[in-house]
């Protein structure tokens, strides 16, 4: 219950914090903190209009997406906190009921028919499935290091004992920073602040939502970057009484976004054929995690 | 003689260019280009005379400085060939003749309408009647994009034939911003009215079309244009291409998402602007170039603001352009994307900074100077061979090098500037006029022809798009579609100057 209240009091925050830090580095002040959180309730606010050549799936669709996050959000514990859905092999559900919100979006963006939509379902379908390898071989060397297959045993466990379990955790941060900037389609795999239908992932795919269902989708973005970030944050906070794991969680948190920030700033989003390229290293430090799990653990030699 | 010789900004009169029969006009206008990277086309366009068309082909010769200027009188009834079955450069310039006149060529290989223009022959068929090319494919998809732009330009349509994220084709479709100018210039009668038209061909050129049409106009109503003129044409062309490139390099930055790329060289575009503000009250610099006056005297006050804006611009924008052309992630993006071969950008007919990008030297500044081009300083044109976006971006930040110092140089020797009289100017009778100006895209070509009264009986406008649009649709080819706003930004075409 706790992580996930902390969870969304991040994501109000966490994307006028990335917004910030862009704004400061390119020499504006930039919007208020809260600004991205007030464009979302606007939205909320509103009525959605639909096109007479979508179905039922492209109304439902927003609404599935959303819950399947909250859903994801459930599992996830804070430390020896447990999170409200808690069972042996939860992370396979996690990452599989994420995967069916994305799902839904997808056809719901086939759905319109618009050129454009395809185009954008076909890129996200794909990348979507390269970063899956990554996150299971995280996951299944966790389960190897610690012997137990839910967050919540194996994040309580989780202790760092030799160099090795250091480098672990150290990786699987990378690897988890950067699967939340592909997830949500943020630089440098895609441009959410282009206006160019073209060169869009996400944002061409929720051209036709509007009012309540886009709302609902512009706030899955900072969700779920304040779940990986909970996610990364449980990788430091183990066994840790809740004073210090508390501020630390926070700090997480910060640190994460203003990366975010720094990362967008400095650099040119990717070719998109590059794209698959840049995603397989992920795999490929995933793979380095597992082989040091095998090393700590002697199985290895 | 085939063809009579004349510079830029030479008046003759009408009866001095010679007449053929239209095989002889074909053989000969096809002859003089063939195979010749130092000619090209700079205008080619009929005009009306009762039932008859007459065609007028201007071809400039880049080495000797001259221009070729030849003509014919077809029937509107006929059935003729095509010269650009032979040369493609003429390609545009006869759907043009076609859709104006309804000619009907015999073996032209893409007769299609090309503006869908107010006074065309056929007025059945509308702007939503385009015939596009079609892929008839079970694997082939077709995107299009547009009229309405997703941002903040001009409207066109897109139609691409893709394979997956591999574009195969691309077909441009315009006519959304015609406006009948060149219609208007015959229309209103008054100075200010055409220059005011002038200014509004294409708004981010407006210093290179008022010039063009300033340089023709004195030129066809024979008043010399004094030093002061001169230097503020020359000036204001060079701080046009400086704020203009400067504005591109930020847009393509926002098109890969570089921000700070982008605010930076977004930042530094308005100060160059703003000058002009100061100068002519107009950051665009409307109302800045006339005919035969100038209402804004170039002060001593302004050149030493200038050298200050100068100061600042260029310890900005040195360092940001370091930096640019110097990420590993930025190059991937330019390099090796929407390649223009030499060959295919002289097909074409490209012209300026298109052209200059392909390894094909195309420069007015230098091959057909005016004002004080080719007086105070010689222009050596920067050339560069890729032909790829990288080239064009690259070119871009030298030419705003270059543009700098020529603004230097001028800034040294500034000129008395008399008080601006409206002198009643009127145009010789019977008399042809081209003018050619290097504006920051490429050449523009004024043409103008009076009739016995000396009133205007045809004027043609030539943007430098009116070419360079085909290179867009051949350099992405082979690319990915998400390349493509980066491709198209880094031409940066004028909708409004094909449309007129």
């Amino acid at each position: 219950m706790l992580s996930f209240l902390l969870i969304i009091l991040v994501s109000i925050f966490f994307m006028g914090l990335v917004i910030r830090t862009k704004s400061l580095a390119s020499g504006r002040k930039g919007p208020g903190i809260l600004q991205p959180m007030k464009d979302i309730v606007r939205l909320w606010k509103k009525g959605s209009v639909y096109s007479t050549t979508t179905s039922i799936i492209f109304r439902i669709a927003p609404t599935v997406y959303f819950s399947s996050i909250i859903m994801a959000i459930l599992m996830i514990p804070h430390g020896n906190q447990p999170g409200i859905i808690s069972f042996g092999g939860d992370f396979v559900l996690f990452a599989y009921i994420l995967a069916l919100g994305k799902f839904l979006m997808i056809i719901s963006a086939l759905d319109t028919g618009s050129s454009f939509e395809g185009m954008g379902a076909s890129r996200e379908a794909l990348f979507s499935m390269l970063v899956e390898p990554a996150f299971f071989i995280i996951m299944g060397s966790l389960a190897l290091f610690t012997g137990h297959t839910s967050f919540y045993d194996m994040f309580s466990v989780l202790n760092y004992g030799s160099y090795i379990s250091y480098l672990i955790g150290a990786l699987s941060t990378f690897v988890l920073i950067l699967i939340a900037m592909i997830e949500n389609s943020r630089m440098p795999v895609d441009d959410p602040k282009t206006h160019l239908e073209l060169t869009m992932i996400h944002e061409v795919m929720i051209l036709d939502n509007s009012g309540f269902d886009l709302g609902v989708i512009l706030y899955c973005t900072p969700l779920k970057f304040a779940m990986y970030g909970a996610l990364i944050a449980n990788f430091f906070i183990g066994s840790l009484p809740l004073q210090i794991s508390l501020p630390l969680f926070f700090a997480i948190q910060i640190v994460f976004a203003v990366t975010v920030g720094i990362l967008e700033s400095f650099m040119a989003r990717f070719r998109m054929s590059h794209n698959p390229q840049f995603i397989f290293i992920l795999t490929s430090v995933s793979l380095l995690i597992f082989f040091g799990v095998l090393l700590v653990l002697g199985k290895f030699i | 003689m085939k063809y009579l010789t004349i510079h830029n900004n030479q008046t003759v009169n009408i009866k001095d260019i010679p007449v053929f029969t239209y095989r002889e006009f074909l053989e000969e206008n096809i002859v003089l280009l063939k195979g010749q990277a130092k000619k090209h086309c700079v205008n080619y366009f009929g005009v009306n005379d009762n039932l008859q068309i007459k065609l007028y082909c201007c071809i400039a010769d880049d080495d000797t400085h001259e221009i070729f200027i030849n003509s014919s009188i077809i029937n509107i009834a006929d059935s003729i060939p095509s010269l650009s079955a032979q040369n493609h450069n003429f390609e545009k310039f006869e759907r043009e003749i076609h859709e104006n006149f309804g000619i009907k060529y015999t073996d032209h290989p893409w007769l299609k309408p090309m503006r869908y223009a107010n006074n065309r022959a056929n007025k059945q068929l509308g702007i939503a009647d385009y015939p596009f090319y079609k892929a008839d494919s079970e694997e082939l998809h077709e995107v299009g994009v547009g009229p309405i732009h997703a941002g903040i330009i001009e409207p066109g349509h897109f139609r691409f034939i893709c394979n997956g994220e591999q574009i195969l084709h691309l077909e441009i479709q315009l006519g959304y911003q015609h406006r009948g100018i060149e219609q208007l210039f015959l229309q209103k009668t008054k100075l200010l009215e055409r220059a005011t038209l002038a200014e509004n061909i294409a708004g981010d050129t407006t210093v290179g079309h008022t010039s063009a049409f300033s340089n023709l106009w004195e030129s066809l109503c024979d008043v010399s244009s004094d030093k002061s003129l001169q230097f503020s044409r020359t000036l204001a062309l060079e701080l046009e291409r400086i704020a203009i490139h400067t504005g591109d390099l930020a847009a393509i930055c926002a098109d890969i998402g570089y921000q700070l790329g982008n605010s930076v060289f977004g930042r530094l575009r308005t100060p160059i602007v703003n000058f002009f503000q100061e100068w002519g009250g107009n950051r665009l610099a409307k109302g800045l170039i006339r005919p035969g006056k100038i209402n804004y005297p170039f002060t001593k006050e302004l050149a030493q603001r200038l050298k200050e804006i100068f100061i600042a611009y260029e310890r900005d924008f040195n360092e940001m352009a370091d930096k640019f052309f110097s990420l590993p992630s930025v190059l991937s993006r330019l390099e090796k994307t929407g390649i223009v071969s030499y060959e295919e950008a002289l097909e074409i007919g490209t012209v300026g900074m298109v052209a200059r990008t392909c390894g094909l030297n195309r420069d007015i500044r230098s091959s057909h100077p005016s004002n004080l081009y080719g007086d105070l300083f010689n222009h050596e044109p920067i050339i560069k061979h890729q032909g790829d976006v990288y080239s064009r971006v690259k070119l871009r930040e030298e030419e705003i090098q270059q543009s700098i110092l020529y603004c230097k140089k001028l800034l040294e020797n500034i000129p008395e500037f008399n008080k601006a009289e409206n002198t009643e100017i009127k145009p010789g009778n019977d008399k042809f006029t081209l003018s050619l100006i290097e504006g920051w895209r490429g050449e523009i070509c004024h043409c103008a022809i009076t009739d016995e009264q000396g009133n205007l009986k045809a004027y043609k406008i030539k943007d430098p798009s009116h070419h360079n649009w085909m290179a867009l649709a051949q350099s992405v080819r082979n690319n990915e579609i998400s390349d493509f706003p980066v491709c198209n930004k880094s031409f940066n075409l004028s909708y409004s100057g094909h449309d007129l």
